[in-house]
């Protein structure tokens, strides 16, 4: 196998790879807030839910949770789902990910100063307008460096989707070095795990600088 | 009367901080709050503007009852009409300054006009204008908070409330948290507000200020009005012996 069928090969894979990340971050950015908030409600029984849902999303390893949706509809409930092991790759990655940004925007929210919240409230701000026009804005500068992290990490969890079979670039990586006896796809995959990553955190830092003009 | 607050009480848990507060603020008044810490004069203030909830007594702006107590002692606030029109007559400037670093100094005094009053935006823009030059910020409007003094950023609190056109403007200690340097330049502008007749009550230890600027002087202590006159008599003559007691420490620079 030459270097670029070797290439071409994991390419896809890498597309599958950027499409988890992608929709993992769609679907838990803002689920992560709407955790958050919940965790807030004065309902015992709402946030008493959400706590259990974020230890054990956080307790468990996330290997773990990927099987559980792959294969628990079928042995708990005897349902047979067609196309089933990327969604539940999806849903596994968003719950997972979404206790993690949870509790990164709770402890965003509550670093703010109660002056911000008594100031808006004797101007007649509502509830909500104070949320997204004065705490919201100043929680996203606050989290940025933790929220960089946390997706820093998920570039390289998605290698996990392996686990269900998935034909992510670290899959195919591991076939194709199976097959040719090579340690090259592992390296492609490092390679492009680095970059991945390099542009990431890239990124990040632009939207960091871009809410600089502030203190 | 444009505020009116009678027989207030106020605990947090078991500790009674205001035991039973009246005050009467007429039009163009002003009134300085003066008094030892805990002496319940900022819990007053926050009381008056419902940042706190009162225990008991009753709260009036414009003659209008907006926290009532019934007989048996159950306090009730006005539904959210009444609120919104009793915030709409007064404006409170925090000693934290508390303005909003992500706003610039325009945007700081101009959101509220706009979203909660649905005033004009060139109206709103010449009024805010007009203020900050007041004020003296009039090259400073494109600021952050971050980028000025902090004797700056209490002007630009209280050009913020102003622009909403308060009936009353409440001062909770403006200068505590500002350098000596930094104090002159606040009370400047407030004694200026003074002289325009802007309805004030101001919590505050800068007796000599306090002297100057007042219309009446109250002087406050575990949680009761000790004291009540024009300058002249609170200061220069005090009746009760806990007022000069207050007033020969303070001169002894223990406040």
């Amino acid at each position: 196998m030459t270097l670029a069928t070797m290439l071409t090969t994991m390419g896809e894979g890498m597309l599958r790879t950027c499409l988890i990340f992608v929709l993992t971050l769609v679907g838990s950015l803002p689920l992560g807030m709407i955790v958050a908030l919940l965790r807030q409600s004065k309902s015992k029984l709402v946030s008493g839910v959400i706590k259990v849902y974020i230890s054990i999303m956080r307790g468990t390893p996330l290997m773990l949770q990927l099987l559980a949706w792959y294969f628990g509809p079928y042995y708990l409930f005897k349902m047979q789902i067609r196309d089933w092991r990327f969604p539940a790759i999806i849903i596994g990655f968003v719950l997972n990910y979404a206790a993690y940004f949870a509790e990164i925007y709770r402890g965003g929210i509550e670093s703010m100063p109660v002056g911000q919240y008594e100031a808006a409230q004797v101007l007649g701000y509502t509830k909500s307008q104070t949320f997204m026009r004065i705490i919201l804005p100043q929680v996203v500068k606050r989290i940025l460096p933790s929220v960089t992290n946390e997706v820093i990490t998920l570039v390289k969890d998605t290698s996990l989707a392996f686990t269900l079979a998935y034909q992510e670039v670290f899959s195919i990586a591991k076939q194709i070095s199976a097959s040719q006896t090579s340690f090259t796809p592992f390296l492609i995959a490092g390679v492009f795990y680095f970059i991945a990553n390099y542009v990431v955190a890239y990124g990040m830092e632009r939207i960091e600088k871009a809410f600089d003009y502030y203190k | 009367m444009v505020l009116e607050m009678n027989n207030i009480k106020k605990s947090f848990g078991e500790n009674e901080i205001l035991k039973d507060i009246s005050l009467k603020v007429d039009k163009g008044e002003v009134v300085s709050i003066i008094g030892p810490s805990g002496s319940g004069k900022s819990t007053l203030l926050r009381c008056a503007t419902f940042l706190e909830k009162i225990n008991g007594g009753t709260v009036k702006y414009m003659d209008e009852v907006i926290a009532d107590t019934d007989a048996n002692g159950k306090v009730t606030y006005g539904d959210k009409e009444t609120m919104k029109r009793a915030r709409g007559y007064f404006g409170l400037v925090f000693q934290q300054f508390n303005l909003f670093p992500h706003y610039s100094v325009f945007k700081n005094c101009a959101e509220a006009p706009a979203i909660i009053q649905g005033r004009d935006k060139d109206e709103i823009k010449e009024s805010v204008t007009k203020i900050l030059e007041k004020m003296g910020l009039g090259e400073r409007a494109d600021f952050y908070p971050c980028q000025l003094s902090g004797g700056q950023q209490q002007r630009v609190a209280i050009a913020r409330a102003l622009a909403m056109k308060p009936e009353i403007l409440f001062f909770d200690e403006p200068t505590s948290a500002l350098d000596p340097e930094l104090t002159g330049e606040v009370l400047k502008v407030i004694k200026q507000l003074a002289e325009e007749d802007m309805t004030m009550v101001i919590v505050t230890h800068e007796m000599p200020f306090a002297k100057a600027v007042s219309d009446r002087v109250i002087f406050m202590d575990e949680g009761y009005i000790v004291e009540e006159g024009t300058p002249e008599e609170v200061f220069d003559n005090p009746q009760m012996e806990r007022t000069k007691q207050f007033l020969k420490n303070y001169q002894n620079g223990q406040y």
